[in-house]
Parts: structure tokens; sequence; C-alpha cells
């Protein structure tokens, strides 16, 4: 079976400094994965679309290995909560606040993302 | 500083061991660190730490790993720790400790728990450069320094426990590792003959030479004082560059001399069976520093806490004693396992002894069994399997025969087959800490532990030399079962089914997406969810591989399969530690055309990559950015490669031999082989990787019996060998059918992975399969040669419909627009390549800037902000 894509002209942006910036199509986004997005102050955001069509975002750096990867990682639903495990060395992140859920000191940022 | 520090009673530690810190804990645990002032006075620079696995340090752990030291710990319960600040005198009159710092503490009890020191035998120029002990983390250090930048050879004076553990290090370092034992027999203590010399011939085996009875008579020194030999007791002299003495320990009893305590014969700190000495009742010694009440020094951490335990019962005012200890002990020395425990040489009067012994494999086990049948100890070399259980049927008679304990695996029902549900409540499974089964069974039934860990944590069981681990998780395994909870076998939090249910479900059902699966068979709550990253790519695995007969789409970047797919199998390449990656050609069986080697060589020099032979014969080529994917692989397609599924969990390499085309002693065409199966499996999705390699005759080139399946040539045809193993736990594969034709080894191979793929549990090795499967070998081949189940046919009908729908994944990938729209650096910005991924030159190649990853490190932002 192959999903179909929505194809509605629906952007997704995300809130910086109080603003929206347009990043992409929503129709970039498959769900259950994600994609890499460069922001202005160069530092680089994770934006994922679950299979309820909920949109997320959170800093695109693996706090653990140092490299910007997260979107690369795959989604899955921890206690009704998103998250979103490392493709490297599989920690898993919350994607509502951010924090790590298999080491509670360790937390990345976490982005307001809408579709418009 | 309170005012008068004398109000509250204080106790002074001298000596912060394993030994002090456990008391510290008891201390805490009777809450005497509430109602006292406890000063510590700590000798070496760091507090302490794991002396038992100080080897580990060579194998990296780190001195801070080591710690057995919560800083917390001792800050929470306002405990004085002086660390690098040895005690240098007592004063029992006045009660009083002197440190070396000046500093005076006044004591109501003293507890001394110094140690041990290594015995330097008295040989001439015994402190000459290049002369160590192995007892501190700083030994290991200055060890590890000398061996570095001045030796090449290296010899221990001692063949017990620590000298092989020593020797051990030295050959890890990289020193030609001699042992010296004045004993006619390594381990003397430990085993007995028979046990020595299995030992001898496996050490020996391992590179190491071993010089038994004879004695160290004089270090030899240059000119400057350095090591450069040693002359042994019958005449000869060993050529080495640094010596280390592992000749036993005297226990540190100094301190207590000076001030006039009473100590044995032979050295330690006489003490009663509540650990006080004797001749002081403010004073206590513990651990390797005491002679115990029943006449010995013990050199184990075992018998140490137990004196801790009981010095700080008895501070509390509560009944403690220590009056002896076992002696058990489980080693594994250089990887070959030793054991002894009970009375192991025998000394009790009348009894007999049971041994097995094969001295081809290294083994030698032997039980003393009283005359009324009880099991008084034993020694167990090369495979101390059931130490476990062994050691806790100690001193009752076995529910089986003796000889069954002892034979080898499948020879009989081995202590193995008995299980640690036949031993008794009060019998002890974990020595070092004391615990007996019912605790543990306590800690399951009426804790509500469910996990090893939690176990753990609750009884401190396994928490020290970790021998008694295994036992521990099958006690843990069938209490759980007996107290109804029933033992969840599911893939994950996801599913309840095994991988092999679920094989079947979407088999049955013809499903074919993972979410149809996931909202109809997962669990309750899991179902309308987004799964987790266990299940997803796995069952993204049976589909792929039950593709053509299930009518799913073959290609693993379709549609909702992309979702499902590991990061490496959605790029179609493996992600390396900065975030670039790897690209593997197949090159099937090995071999390669000049021109398909200049192609690979120019793009790696267009792409700036790292090229490296890989261990699976094969090219690897590292360091491409995730935009470069795409056009690396137009190039390599248009030159004829095909994907290596490198990233996948699939078939990897074929390896070959050159085989009867070109080598002497060939009997068949080896590459010819590999090459054919190679092409016949490539793509096919699997539980785990799966690695193959053909030799052309016996000599075995290709190590094809390390392999998942592996073919090796007979004048008569092939040999098939399966459930071989590399990597972390190598297994040899075992033959399943012989003089095979061509065409009869092929329809073995394809019965032989289907069923395994149908099998088997998610990452799961052939070979840990062939050992979980009931039946084992003999299973497989009454299903895969005699048709037992009858499921041979439909078995062949999927492989062959895997081989006519392959299709190659790249060529196919770099075909669709849309797909390669994924490989893109950003989504906003495909042209920026990612600033983290950066280079610098090594050995005229690249390697990944390893400080930039370290820099784009940020510190953790405040709140969240959605
Ligand atoms: C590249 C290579 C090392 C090399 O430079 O030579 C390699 C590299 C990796 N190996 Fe390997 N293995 C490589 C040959 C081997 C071999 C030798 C062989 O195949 O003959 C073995 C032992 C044989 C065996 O598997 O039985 C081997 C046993 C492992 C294991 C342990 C498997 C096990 O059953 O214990 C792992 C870990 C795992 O799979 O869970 C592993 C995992 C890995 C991973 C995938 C680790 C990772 O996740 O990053 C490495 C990534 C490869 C990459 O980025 O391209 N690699 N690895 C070799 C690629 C061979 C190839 O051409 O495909
Ligand atoms: C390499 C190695 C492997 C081992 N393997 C095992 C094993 O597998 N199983 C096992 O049971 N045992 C093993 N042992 C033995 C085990 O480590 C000891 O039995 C245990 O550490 C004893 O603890 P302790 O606290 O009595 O002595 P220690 O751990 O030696 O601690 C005594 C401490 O007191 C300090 N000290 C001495 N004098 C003073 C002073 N005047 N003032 C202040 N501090 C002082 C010393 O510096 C030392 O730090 C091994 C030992 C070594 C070296
Ligand atoms: S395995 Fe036999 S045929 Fe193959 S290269 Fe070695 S010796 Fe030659
Ligand atoms: S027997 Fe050593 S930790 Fe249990």
């Amino acid at each position: 079976m192959t999903l179909a894509l929505e194809t509605t002209d629906l952007k997704v942006q995300l809130r910086l400094d109080g603003d929206w910036l347009t990043l992409c199509d929503l129709s970039r986004l498959l769900p259950g994965r994600g994609v890499a997005a460069l922001l202005p102050d160069g530092r680089q955001a994770a934006l994922f679309r679950d299979r309820a069509g909920e949109l997320y975002a959170v800093d695109n750096r693996d706090p653990f290995a140092g490299a910007a990867v997260l979107s690369r990682g795959l989604l899955g639903t921890h206690r009704g909560r998103p998250y979103v495990a490392s493709p490297l060395l599989k920690q898993r992140f919350d994607l509502l606040d951010g924090r790590c859920l298999d080491d509670e000191t360790v937390r990345v940022r976490t982005y307001e993302v809408r579709a418009a | 500083m309170s005012a008068t520090p004398e109000a509250t009673p204080t106790i002074v530690l001298v000596g912060h061991g394993m030994v002090g810190q456990r008391f510290l804990e008891a201390l805490a645990e009777r809450g005497l660190t509430a109602t006292h002032r406890v000063v510590v006075l700590c000798e070496e620079p760091r507090p302490a730490y794991d002396r038992v696995a100080l080897t580990s340090y060579f194998s990296g752990r780190t001195p801070e790993e080591l710690s057995v030291t919560d800083p917390e710990f001792i800050t929470t319960h306002g405990i004085e720790l002086y660390v690098g600040d040895p005690a240098v005198t007592v004063d029992r009159v006045a009660r009083e400790v002197t440190a070396r710092s000046g500093r005076v503490f006044g004591y109501d009890t003293l507890v001394l728990a110094t140690g041990s020191y290594p015995f330097v035998p008295p040989v001439p120029n015994k402190d000459a450069e290049g002369c160590f002990v192995y007892r501190t983390i700083e030994d290991l250090l200055a060890i590890e320094e000398y061996a570095r930048t001045r030796a090449t050879t290296g010899a221990v004076v001692g063949g017990g426990l620590l000298g092989l553990e020593a020797a051990g290090a030295l050959k890890g370092l990289g020193l030609t590792a001699h042992i010296v034992e004045f004993a006619p027999r390594l381990m003397p203590v430990q085993v007995d003959e028979g046990g020595g010399a299995a030992l001898l011939r496996t050490i020996e085996g391992m590179g190491l030479s071993v010089h038994t009875g004879v004695g160290t008579q004089e270090i030899v020194v240059d000119a400057s004082g350095a090591v450069t030999g040693m002359k042994l007791s019958d005449g000869s002299e060993l050529a080495t560059d640094l010596v280390v003495f592992s000749a036993g320990v005297r226990p540190r009893d100094q301190l207590a001399r000076d001030c006039g305590l009473t100590v044995g014969e032979r050295g330690g700190i006489a003490v009663d069976e509540q650990c006080r000495t004797v001749a002081d009742p403010h004073v206590f010694a513990i651990g390797e520093c005491a002679l115990a009440a029943d006449g010995r020094v013990y050199g184990l951490v075992a018998p140490g806490y137990d004196q801790a335990e009981t010095a700080a019962a008895t501070i509390a005012a509560d009944e403690a004693s220590f009056t002896g200890a076992d002696l058990s002990t489980k080693l594994k020395l250089l990887g070959v396992d030793v054991a002894s425990f009970g009375d192991a040489h025998g000394t009790t009067g009348d009894c007999l002894d049971v041994v097995y012994s094969d001295s081809r494999a290294g083994l030698y086990k032997k039980l003393v069994i009283g005359r009324d049948g009880t099991l008084l100890g034993g020694i167990l070399v090369g495979d101390a399997e059931a130490y476990g259980t062994l050691r806790a049927l100690t001193g009752s008679v076995p529910p089986v025969a003796p000889e069954s304990l002892v034979l080898p695996a499948g020879a009989g029902a081995g202590a193995e087959g008995l299980g640690p549900a036949a031993l008794p409540d009060d019998a002890i499974i974990c020595s070092c800490n004391n615990v007996r089964k019912g605790t543990i069974r306590e800690a399951v039934s009426e804790h509500r532990c469910t996990t090893v860990p939690e176990v753990k944590k609750c009884t401190k069981a396994g928490t020290t030399c970790g021998s008694c681990v295994k036992v521990l998780g099958q006690l843990v395994a069938a209490e759980l079962e007996a107290s109804g909870v029933e033992v969840d076998k599911g893939l994950c939090g996801c599913f309840s089914q095994t991988r092999e249910e679920l094989y079947e479900i979407v088999l049955a059902l013809r499903i074919t997406t993972y979410q149809d699966l996931l909202d109809r068979y997962g669990r309750e709550e899991a179902r309308g969810t987004d799964g987790c990253e266990v299940c997803k790519p796995a069952v993204g695995s049976i589909i792929a591989s039950l593709a053509p007969v299930i009518g799913a789409s073959g290609y693993v970047l379709d549609g909702e399969q992309a979702a499902l797919q590991d990061s490496n199998d959605h790029f179609l390449a493996n992600l390396q530690k900065n975030g670039s990656y790897s690209v593997v050609p197949r090159i099937p069986g090995g071999e390669i055309t000049p021109e398909k080697l200049i192609v690979i060589g120019e793009i790696a020099r267009d792409f700036g990559l790292y090229t490296k032979i890989t261990g699976g014969q094969r090219i690897d080529l590292f360091g491409a950015r995730v935009e470069q994917l795409p056009l690396i692989w137009t190039r390599l397609v248009d030159a004829g490669f095909e994907s290596g599924h490198a990233y996948g969990k699939a078939l990897r390499t074929v390896k070959s031999c050159v085989g009867s085309t070109w080598c002497r002693y060939g009997v068949q065409d080896s590459v010819r082989m590999a090459i054919d199966l190679e092409l016949r499996y490539r793509g096919l999705r699997s539980p785990h990787k799966l690695k193959s390699a053909v030799s052309g005759c016996a000599r075995e080139c290709a190590e094809a019996q390390s392999k998942d399946f592996g073919v090796i040539a007979t004048a008569g045809g092939w040999n098939l060998y399966v459930g071989g193993n590399g990597g972390a736990t190598p297994r040899h594969a075992d033959l399943l059918a012989q003089d095979l034709s061509d065409t009869e080894l092929v329809r073995l191979i394809d019965r032989f992975l289907m069923f395994y793929i149908r099998t088997a549990d998610r990452l799961e090795r052939t070979s840990a399969w062939l050992e979980r499967l009931p039946g084992g070998l003999d299973h497989v081949r009454e299903v895969v040669v005699e048709d037992s189940l009858g499921i041979c046919a439909e078995l062949e009908s999927l492989m062959a419909a895997h081989v006519a729908h392959y299709r190659d994944e790249w060529a196919e990938t770099i075909n669709d627009p849309e797909k390669l729209a994924r490989f893109v650096s950003f989504v906003n910005a495909p042209d920026t390549p990612d600033p983290v991924v950066g280079f610098v030159p090594e050995r005229d190649q690249i390697k990944p800037d390893l400080p930039l990853l370290a820099i784009g490190h940020r510190p953790l932002e405040g709140s969240a902000q959605r």
C-alpha cells in the first residue's frame, strides 16, 4: 500500500523570537519521520510529523554524540507521548518537552511549529 | 565547625578500601552516621574503588568508573573523608589518631581497615627501575606508562590468581609475557595438580610462557639501573624489561604493632568474633589486615564485607559475629574459567573424588564427595558454567548422581540441566554478599522486583564479582513465572507477540502495513499510536522479506515502509559518528575487475572519501554527506555496482578463497560458488545480518566455519555448515550436510535461511537461534533436510519469490525524484552542507573532525517552549 500524502499547499512554520518562519511544504514530512531545517541563527531544527498529523520540532543536535542527526531518527509513542529515538545510540527524546527519556539530566530544546 | 565535637561519640576509620567503604555503608544503614561523628583517613589519592575489578582498567574502565564511593553518600551522611592523608600514629591511652598532615582526631571507636601490601621477595635489585607491584590504580598507571615507553617483554613473579591477571594485562599491553612460579603448578592455592595442568596447557596456548618450579634469585639491571632480566633458581636467565611482583600479600599491621596491639605470628591484627581487637575493646580491625577469630587472614573481599557488617553491628550493640568464611572463588583469568569451592583439596577424612578431564579441550573438573554422598567441594577449570549451582549445593547431597554434574553438557543431565530450581532456600547464591536463594525469591515475591537489576539493588546479590548473575537471572525468571507473573516474551511494549508469531500473522493474513498490524494485533494501549523504534524496523523487515508473497512493495523506501526503516536503511547507507555516511558497493565473492577498482578509486578521490578494505572482502568509502549519496551512487550504478546492503539486516558478503582455479590445493571453484550465492541471496531481509563464505578445500582460507552459512569444497561436492558467528561471541558452525551437489547445496541453503527468517527473534543471529531452538541442530536437520514439518516446498517457493523479485535499491532510488528529495542536508536549504560534518587529515586521507562535534554543544535550554 502507498500512503497518499496530503497534497494541500500547507506550509510548515516554526516560531522563532515571536515570528513564524516558513520552512517547507507540509508534504515534505512523511508521517513517522523527520527532516532537518537550518535556522537563521545557524542552529538546526528537526521537524517531525506523527501518524495523527501532529507536528513537532526539536533541536537537531544529538546531545550525546554531538552530530546533527535527530531528524533522522524514528518516532514512537511512550506512555501516550511522542518521542524520537536518535539514530546514533538510540536515546529517546520526548518531542513535547525535549527531555531525554533515558537520562533525566539531558534535554534538547523544543520549538513551536504549525501547519499554515 | 561545631563547638564541641567531643560531645558526639567519634568513630575513626583508618583505610578507605573496599571493606572500609562497606563498613561506612553498614554504619549508615544502622543509623550510626546520624548519632556519631565519622572520620575516614584514606591513604590513596582517591576514595575507595573496586580493587577486584582493577584489571578492567586495561580493558577501558576508567579510574572514575572503578570507584565504589558515591560522593553523595559521603556528604549526605556527614562523613569527614580525608583523601591522601594516612594515619601515622595511634595513641591508645589518649585515644587519638594522628594523620600525616598533622591533623589529630580523638576517637571513641577506632576501626582499622588498612588492607594488605604486596609481598616482594628480598632478591637483589628488587627495587630497580622497571620493577612493579600490582595492587592500586597508581601501580597500574605506572606499569602502563613503562610498558608503553620502555618495554617489549615483561615477567610476572608468582603464578597465583593475581599473577595470572597481571600477566594477562602485560600481554594486553603488547608485551611478550612470562610467568615464573615457585610451586610446581599454577594457582597452587586454588587448584590441584590436574587442574593446574589443564590451566597450564590453555595459558601456554595463548602465547604466555610459564616457568613453574623455579624461583627468582636476582633481578639483573643495566648500567643505568633499569631491569634487563632475572636470574632463576635453575641457573637460567630470563631476559625481560619489566618485572611485576605478585608473590602474595601481607597484612598491613604496622600501625597496630606500633601502638602495641596484638598481631599474629605471621601477621594480621588479632580480633575476636566481633572483630574487636583482643588487646583493646575500643579498636576494631576488618578486612585483609585482620587475623580473624578462626586464626585466618582472609584475602578475599567477601569475608571482609562480613567483617565490616559484624563490626558495624557490634558498634550498634547488635548481635553479630564473624567465625569464618567460605573461600569459594570463580574467576575468568585470561578468558579461562577457574573455580574452586568448599573443600576443594579434599582434606575432609574419607572423601572421594569424581574427576572429569579432557586435556585437549583444557577441561578439568573435580568434585569432592563425602562418604554419605554430601558434596563437599570441587575444582572447575576451563568450564565453570555449573559453579553457581554446585557452590550452592555444597554441604548437601545433590539430587542427581555426582558424575552427571561434571560431565560436559549434552552427555547427561548436567548441573546446568539441574538448574537453580533444585536448590534449597538456604543455599547461598551470591557468596560475595552472602545472599541466600530464599532472599532472592522474597525480593521477587514480596518486594515486587521484576528484573535482575532491581533484585541486585534490593539484595546486593551480584553486585561484586558478578559470577552469580547468571544463576540470579534464572532464579528471578523462575520465581516470576511461579508467582503467576507472566514473563513477557513480547517483541516490545507495542506487541505481546514474538517476532516469529508476528511473521506468521503477516504471512497468513497478508498484512502489508505496520499500522494495520499495530492497530489490529498490537497491545491495547499501543493501538493507534506511533509504535516504537524496536517494532517498526522488525515489522518492516518481516514485510520486506515476505513482500512478493503478501503483495507488498519489495522496495524498502516505498510508502509507509520508508517510515519504518532504521535510519541506515532509510538512507541506504551507514551513519557514522559525525552524521556523515559510508558507502559499500557489493563486490560479490570479493572478486573485482581492475576497471571497477579504478571507478571506486576515482569516485573516492572526486568526493574526498576515506577508503578502507573491510573485513568482509570489499571496499568501504567513508565520509559522504547525505546530499552526496545520490551523486556517488549514480556513478557507481553507471559502472555496474549495486547496493552492498552494509546498512541492512540482510545478506552482507559471501567471502571466497581463490579456489581450484588458481590454488594448487583447491578441489572446487569456490569463487564461482561464492558469487552465485551472493547474487542469489542479495537483498534478502532477515532478523539479523547474514554472512557466508566458500572455501575451496579443507584448509578453509575463507573461514566458512565462522559464518551463518559456510560452504567448504570436498572432492565429492560441498559441505554445508550453519550457525557460525564471529563477533563478540564467536561460534564455530555445525556441519549440516555433506558432499552436496550444486543444486542440493542451494536448495538446502534456501530452506535453511527461510526457516531461520521465519522463526528467529529480532536481532538473533543464526548462532544464537540454533542454540535457543529446542532440539538445536538436529531439529533444524529434521525440518530442512528431512522435511519433518512438510514445509520445505513453501520455504523454497518463498525464496524463489525473493530471487525473482530482487531489484537494486540504489538503482531504483536514483531514478525516483520523489525519493531523491529526501537526500538533502536541510529541507529549507538543500545546497548548504551540514556545518557540523567536518573532516581533518589523517595518514593522507580524512577523518571526522571530532572536536567540532564537541563544540557544537550548548548548555541546556531553560524551559520548554511548547
Ligand atoms: C566496515 C566493517 C569493518 C571494517 O572496516 O572492516 C564493519 C563495520 C561495522 N560493523 Fe562489523 N564490520 C565489518 C566486518 C565484520 C566482520 C567480519 C566479516 O564479516 O567477515 C564481523 C565478524 C563476523 C560476524 O559478523 O560473525 C563483524 C562483526 C560485527 C558485529 C558483531 C556481530 C555479532 O554477531 O556479534 C557488529 C554488531 C552487530 O551487528 O550487532 C558489527 C557492526 C558493525 C557496524 C555496522 C557498527 C555500526 O553500527 O556502526 C559497523 C558499520 C559499518 C559501516 O559504517 O560501514 N560488526 N563485522 C566490516 C564490513 C564488512 C563488509 O564488507 O560488509
Ligand atoms: C588485582 C586484584 C584482583 C583481585 N581479585 C579478587 C577477586 O576476584 N575476588 C576477591 O574476593 N578478592 C580479590 N582481590 C582481593 C581484594 O581486592 C581484597 O580482598 C580487598 O580489596 C580487601 O579490602 P580491604 O578494604 O581490606 O583492603 P584494601 O582494599 O587494600 O584497602 C585498604 C586501604 O587502606 C589504605 N591504608 C593502609 N594503611 C593506611 C593508613 N595508615 N592510613 C590510611 N589508609 C591506609 C590502603 O592504602 C588501602 O587503600 C583482588 C585484589 C587485587 C589487587
Ligand atoms: S581454502 Fe584451499 S583452495 Fe582455498 S585458497 Fe585455501 S588452500 Fe587454496
Ligand atoms: S558471588 Fe560475587 S557478586 Fe555474587
